[in-house]
């Protein structure tokens, strides 16, 4: 198994020196939480965030939100390769999207946020902005 | 060639035809698709508007007159049951019957031929009927309802197909044939001595070499047996002569017109008769010396008149003759010339297999062949009549010839229609088609007897569409293959099959296939383990996945039939949890608008109640549907509600390639719409119809009758077979329309209901285990907290709900919120 160590979110610009600077990790659930290959979301904040675990073990968090159809959904599509890649493909209309990237793979104009995702402990955490 | 004047073609004149056959359809049709402006009167003598009189028997089983009536173009004046008794050619008016007038301008005979009846002491016995129309079947199956046995005098292509009617109404069949040989028209003696074994086989007694001396009367005055020439009484109640046809020409007689010593309105190849104001097409028409009796020259007759009448100047050549007849699964051939310098012959008795090629004395060009027992060398073969032979004639009929046999451009592959390979590829290149279905739409090709079908597929695999079969980027084996693979290799998990046999992860084409594959075979619950990350959303989460990322619940309701108790529970967990709520089409109802975390909560309140999953989301059983059937309707004959609530119970949960829908009527009046779904019944009087392949959606497709008159228990046993074979061999999201158009009907039926391919032990095994196995995936969801647990909206906020979804009221009902996607992208 091996899990992706993301680096620490960057400090949002234009926050002045010798603020809170550190990573605002946000413990999510446990890592036996996440079944191979199947998403869940976690709200942080205002943010709906999909988490996924591939079947290898690594971690990977993009937006919940589907551009193509408005619904918070992602999360619940289906997980697998395209060229070897993880993806993740919507509920909705079926659009790929790179779960590394955020990348709609069907639309190059289109994209998700991706998100810092870890492992401490046994307690997946991911980055919120 | 047109005339170029501008007016419109034809404006002004008066067009009668006598006959409504399909001669005559065609001939109107085609006018109609020109754009003649003129006015078309059409005077027939039978009661009904023209039918395909071609598939004429499946009247027998199951089909209707409407079904097989050809549509009449609009502005077509069609008067029925009003035969024309005299032609005036000098004041150019017909009459008819009822004493009415009809002037002309141009006048088309299409009156066919009719069937010629030995004069033989007693053949106008009741009993004795001829088969030739709508009227002759109804006429035939009611003597049959009381008789034992039949006899069919002659033993040529219709002959055989009126005794396999008889048979298939019951009776002990036999069949009396002057000519050595059945099919002596089509068929040489040793193709004879084949397909007579084969007729004898299905219990059929055949009489050849003999004619008839005289139908004997019993004491009611009703026919009771057939003396043969040869001095034997067959003792029957049903006497079908079936003895070769005479052209109808008796008006063009009286008339004046030119007709044939033999019969037939002689015509040019303008097909105009010796009066230029008089056209004669079809059956009834004599063309450099042949009188045509199939469908295929007597439709291009048509064409070649309506185009002459449009003021073109197409022409009518000798046509093809070939035949290919399936009967009692017995499948026969023949093409081009039935006579050649040299012949090479194939013969396996055991397996009945007779096929003969004919070439000529260079050995080199085809000029024709036999086949009885095994056809594909006619498929491959008949558009190289007349030209070199592809490849050696022994190696032809071992092989089938070499793979890709490419047809040449302009050789006919529809002689029915008269489409050339050529046109049909022009067809699959111009306007992408990948399939026969849309060879048929475009070219009309295997529209009319089916026979071509194959060729066609043969075109297109040629003109390389061959739509690949593979399942994605993931797996290289189609749906069938891989079924084949898991159940054979005993495979249970995605992970092993897509480590032995593919490579990647998978996506949501191919997971969901296998998830399906998995489940036919008896993988458990489809949550369980490893297979719950094969689901898509829908599966996943047991209910469909609505526009705002909510939910539905739709709960079983077995032929559609409820208690007002259980009315009241889903009213009731409506209204508590704020659903929308609609009667679907497949005669239940849908409750819209649940979010992910109150799925469980909803169905603990039906499971309580008694409700099961109803497999909206699943590509499994939907609905059997029913109308009340012999308990309340007047007209009923069957408990068509108590068969649909038991098929649903005995298939529900049923995962398969696509959604399996059915329905139950309980008679021919067909409220529940059966003939529309993927099996549909029909009560008879005896039992139960079975229909199959039928759709709604976006091809839609009639159903087509499969099995008649079968009793309970041996309908269960059809369908469950016919279910098995379909989800072992069908493509993924490949309805069974799609899928038997594929295989074909005959396969299928062989298959099924002849256990061809010795599987259906098997095939019922399996169901059995599905039957057995059944149990509710919804109930197994609340009875498991691991399941359960994946029922939020979000991991870290389990009791939160999305605050993304929202509501407002309408019609006094709840109705989605939609976000603007211009705002969210
Ligand atoms: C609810 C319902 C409409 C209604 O309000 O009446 C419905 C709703 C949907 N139909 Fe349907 N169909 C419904 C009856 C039908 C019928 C009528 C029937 O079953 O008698 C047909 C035509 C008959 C047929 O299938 O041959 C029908 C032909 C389709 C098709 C086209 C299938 C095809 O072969 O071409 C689709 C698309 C597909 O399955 O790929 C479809 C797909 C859908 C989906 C699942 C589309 C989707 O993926 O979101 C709809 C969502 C269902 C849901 O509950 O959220 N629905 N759909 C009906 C549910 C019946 C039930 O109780 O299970
Ligand atoms: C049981 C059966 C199976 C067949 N199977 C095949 C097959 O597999 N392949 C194939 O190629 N062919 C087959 N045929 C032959 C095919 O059906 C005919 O070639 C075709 O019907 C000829 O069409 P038609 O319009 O010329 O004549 P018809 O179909 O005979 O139509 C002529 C119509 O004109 C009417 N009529 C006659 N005289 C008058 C009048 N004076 N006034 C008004 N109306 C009149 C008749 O009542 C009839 O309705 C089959 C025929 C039968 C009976
Ligand atoms: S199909 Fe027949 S039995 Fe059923 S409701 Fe209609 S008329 Fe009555
Ligand atoms: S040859 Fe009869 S339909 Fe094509």
């Amino acid at each position: 198994m091996t899990v992706l160590h993301e680096p620490p979110p960057a400090a949002p610009p234009g926050t002045p020196p010798g603020e809170d600077t550190a990573p605002r990790w946000t413990p999510v659930c446990a890592y036996t939480d996440l079944l191979p290959e199947r998403g869940v979301c976690a709200l942080v904040g205002r943010h709906q965030i999909a988490l996924f675990r591939t079947f290898d073990g690594e971690l990977f968090a993009i937006g919940n939100h589907d551009p193509f159809s408005g619904a918070q959904v992602l999360s619940r599509g289906i997980v697998g390769t395209r060229g070897g890649s993880p993806v993740v493909i919507s509920p909705m209309h079926r659009q790929t999207f790179s779960l590394a990237t955020g990348a709609c793979l069907d639309d190059p104009a289109v994209a998700v946020p991706t998100y810092p995702v870890r492992l401490s402990g046994g307690a997946v955490e991911v980055g919120a902005p | 060639m047109r005339s170029s004047d501008h007016l419109p073609a034809g404006a002004g004149t008066r067009l009668v035809v006598v006959g409504h056959g399909p001669a005559a359809a065609r001939l109107t049709e085609a006018l109609a698709a020109g754009g003649f402006a003129g006015r078309v009167t059409v005077l027939g003598e039978e009661p009904r508007a023209a039918y395909d009189r071609v598939a004429l028997t499946s009247y027998l089983s199951g089909r209707t007159a409407e079904d097989l009536t050809y549509p009449v173009p609009e502005g077509v004046e069609l008067c029925l049951g009003r035969p024309v008794v005299g032609i005036d050619r000098e004041a150019r008016t017909v009459t008819t019957a009822d004493g009415h007038t009809e002037p002309y301008d141009t006048l088309v005979l299409a009156t066919g031929s009719s069937p010629f009846v030995p004069p033989v002491t007693g053949r106008d016995l009741p009993g004795c009927f001829t088969y030739r129309t709508i009227d002759d079947l109804d006429a035939i199956r009611a003597a049959c309802a009381g008789a034992r046995a039949g006899v069919v005098v002659g033993g040529g292509l219709l002959g055989l197909e009126a005794a396999n009617a008889l048979r298939g109404l019951g009776l002990t069949t036999h069949v009396v044939e002057m000519a050595g040989r059945l099919m002596p028209r089509q068929v040489d003696e040793g193709g004879g001595a084949v397909l007579r074994r084969h007729i004898e086989a299905l219990g059929l007694a055949v009489h050849t070499g003999t004619g008839v001396r005289e139908v004997v009367a019993g004491p009611d005055g009703r026919v009771a047996g057939l003396v043969t020439s040869d001095g034997e009484t067959i003792e029957a109640q049903v006497v079908v002569f079936s003895a070769g046809v005479r052209p109808r020409d008796e008006l063009a007689r009286q008339a004046g017109l030119a007709v044939g010593e033999r019969g037939g309105v002689v015509v040019d190849d303008g097909m105009r008769t010796s009066d230029p104001a008089v056209y004669a097409v079809g059956e009834c028409a004599l063309h450099d010396g042949v009188v045509y009796g199939l469908a295929g020259p007597c439709l291009t007759m048509a064409e070649v008149a309506a185009d002459r009448v449009l003021g073109g100047e197409a022409v009518f050549t000798r046509a093809d003759t070939s035949t290919r007849l399936k009967l009692l699964g017995v499948e026969v051939a023949q093409f081009g010339a039935a006579e050649g310098a040299l012949d090479v012959t194939f013969m396996d008795p055991v397996g009945g297999v007779y096929q003969k090629l004919l070439v000529s004395d260079d050995a080199r060009t085809l000029l024709g062949g036999v086949c009885v027992g095994d056809v594909a060398p006619y498929d491959t073969l008949r558009p190289f009549v007349g030209r070199d032979l592809p490849a050696a004639p022994g190696e032809l009929l071992f092989t089938g010839g070499p793979a890709g046999l490419d047809v040449p451009d302009d050789a006919q592959v529809c002689s029915c229609n008269n489409v050339t390979a050529g046109r049909v590829r022009a067809a699959i290149a111009g306007e992408g088609l990948t399939d026969v279905a849309g060879i048929k739409s475009r070219t009309r090709a295997g529209t009319t007897c089916g026979s071509c079908v194959p060729a066609l597929r043969k075109i297109l695999a040629g003109a390389g569409v061959e739509v690949s079969t593979a399942l994605c980027e993931h797996f290289t084996h189609s749906r069938a293959e891989l079924f084949d693979i898991v159940r054979v290799r005993g495979i249970t998990t995605f992970s092993r099959l897509i480590a032995e046999h593919g490579t990647g992860r998978g996506c949501d084409v191919c997971k969901p296939a296998v998830a399906s594959i998995l489940a036919s075979l008896g993988g458990g619950h489809i949550l369980d383990g490893e297979q719950a990350a094969l689901q898509d959303t829908n599966d996943h989460f047991l209910a469909n996945i609505q526009r705002n990322g909510t939910y539905s619940v739709v709960p079983r309701v077995p032929g559609g039939e409820i208690t007002a108790d259980r009315l009241i529970v889903i009213g009731e967990v409506a209204r508590d949890f704020g659903l929308y709520t609609k009667i679907t089409g497949g005669q239940r109802i849908d409750l819209l608008g649940a979010r992910v975390e109150q799925l469980p909560l909803i169905w603990r309140r039906l499971v309580d109640a008694g409700f099961e999953s109803g497999h909206a989301y699943g590509k499994a059983l939907r609905t059997v549907k029913s109308c009340v059937g012999s308990t309340w309707c007047r007209y009923g004959v069957q408990d068509s509600a108590a068969l649909a609530v038991a098929l649903e119970l005995r298939y529900r949960g049923l995962r398969s390639p696509h959604k399996i829908k059915s329905a139950v009527s309980g008679c021919a009046r067909e409220c529940a719409e059966a003939r529309s779904k993927d099996f549909g019944i029909i009560a008879t009087e005896k039992g139960w119809n079975l229909y199959v392949g039928g759709n709604g959606g976006f091809s839609p497709r009639h159903a087509d009758l499969f099995a008649a008159d079968l009793d309970t228990g041996g309908l269960v046993r059809v369908v469950d077979r016919f279910l098995m074979f379909y989800i072992r061999t069908a493509d993924r999201l490949q309805r069974t329309s799609a899928w038997l158009e594929q295989q074909g009907l005959d396969h299928v039926r062989r298959v099924v209901l002849e256990d061809s391919l010795g599987i259906c032990a098997d095939l019922e095994a399996q169901m059995e285990r599905h039957v057995a196995s059944y149990t509710d995936e919804w109930r197994a969801v609340l009875d498991d907290p691991g399941k359960l647990r994946r029922f939020v909206s979000f991991v870290n906020a389990p009791q939160t709900p999305d605050p993304s979804i929202a509501f407002e009221t309408e019609r006094d009902q709840i109705k989605p919120v939609l976000i603007p996607l211009e705002a969210t992208r």
